[in-house]
């Protein structure tokens, strides 16, 4: 089983990086962007593990260790 | 008195630190590998900086769960005198022991320079010895410094005075150009609620000999020695 966990930072927080990235796109003439938030995946390949104990471990870990809940928020899939 | 400096994989001011404790305040210092169970009865514990885990996934994340981790915890819970430097500052923050985040400079550069430092507050073991609005010059090295803490968490801490530390001019003017990596309210140091715990990103261990350029960082340590030996 693998699970995707998504990163980025909360709305709130300044994201120089994308900013940076955002700016380099319109230099480049993409002057539709609007704007650019980076972010982190992690990709977790799981053992043998129930769909409960997924639904359970991995919102905690995401919390606890993959990202900051000060300045980031997390989200999640099974990929297969 | 006896300063224990954690040692990290990556840290790598670590002896810096063990050099001017020993032999420019002629403390006991002694290294205290993050894996291990015992403080060695130290009265200060330092987190210095550097690179802990090569700082993957975020700076000082994977330090945070380093086994001697949870006596500092305790250590500081009961009291205890800690200094978190730079990496060692990331490591607080993401541990818990002090409130905020550090996010990656302003201008997404590595800053290696000194800079000047405004003295907020003196009522703290760390600064006893200086004067309110007195200004230092002590170096930072550090690419993650940007301190974040949301609107409730910045009324909090200036309401307690937990804010020692404010990048400033040499005047002790606050200006954007001087807040060099863009932190909240040119926060550059703090403590927490209890006082006891500090965190700054400058390196006080980098300022402690004439020869090098600067010895301000000797009211960090001399504020420490002074506490220990007689607020106590």
């Amino acid at each position: 089983m693998k699970v995707r966990v998504l990163v980025s930072f909360k709305e709130s927080v300044l994201d120089p990086q994308g900013q940076a990235v955002k700016n380099a796109l319109l230099t480049l003439g993409y002057d539709f962007i609007k704007d650019v938030r980076q972010g982190k995946v992690f990709e977790l390949e799981l053992n043998d593990i129930s769909r409960e104990e997924i639904d359970k471990v991995i919102p905690e870990i995401s919390h606890k260790v993959l990202s900051n809940p000060i300045i980031e928020r997390f989200e999640w899939e099974i990929l297969k | 008195m006896r300063f224990g400096i954690v040692v990290f994989p990556g840290s790598n001011c670590d002896y810096d630190t063990l050099h001017v404790l020993k032999y420019v305040f002629k403390q006991e210092a002694f290294f205290l590998w993050h894996k291990d169970h015992d403080l060695k009865n130290a009265d200060c514990v330092i987190l210095p900086g550097g690179f802990s885990y090569g700082d993957y996934l975020r700076s000082g994340a994977i330090a945070r769960f380093s086994p001697l981790m949870q006596e500092v915890k305790e250590f500081s819970l009961s009291g205890g005198i800690v200094l978190g430097i730079c990496n060692g500052f990331q490591v607080l923050l993401e541990l818990g022991l002090l409130p905020g985040a550090m996010l990656r400079n302003k201008n997404l550069k590595f800053l290696c320079q000194n800079v000047h430092l405004r003295i907020e507050t003196t009522d703290t073991p760390f600064t006893n010895k200086g004067k309110p609005g007195q200004v230092l010059n002590i170096p930072i090295a550090h690419f993650d410094g940007n301190y974040y803490i949301d609107g409730p968490g910045l009324d909090k801490i200036k309401k307690n005075n937990q804010i020692l530390l404010r990048y400033s001019s040499a005047e002790g003017h606050l200006t954007k150009e001087d807040n060099v990596n863009g932190s909240l309210d040119c926060i550059a140091g703090l403590v927490n609620e209890n006082r006891n715990v500090l965190g700054m990103m400058p390196h006080p261990e980098r300022a402690s000999e004439t020869l090098l350029g600067s010895r301000d960082g000797h009211i960090i340590f001399d504020s420490i020695i002074y506490y220990i030996k007689n607020d106590r």
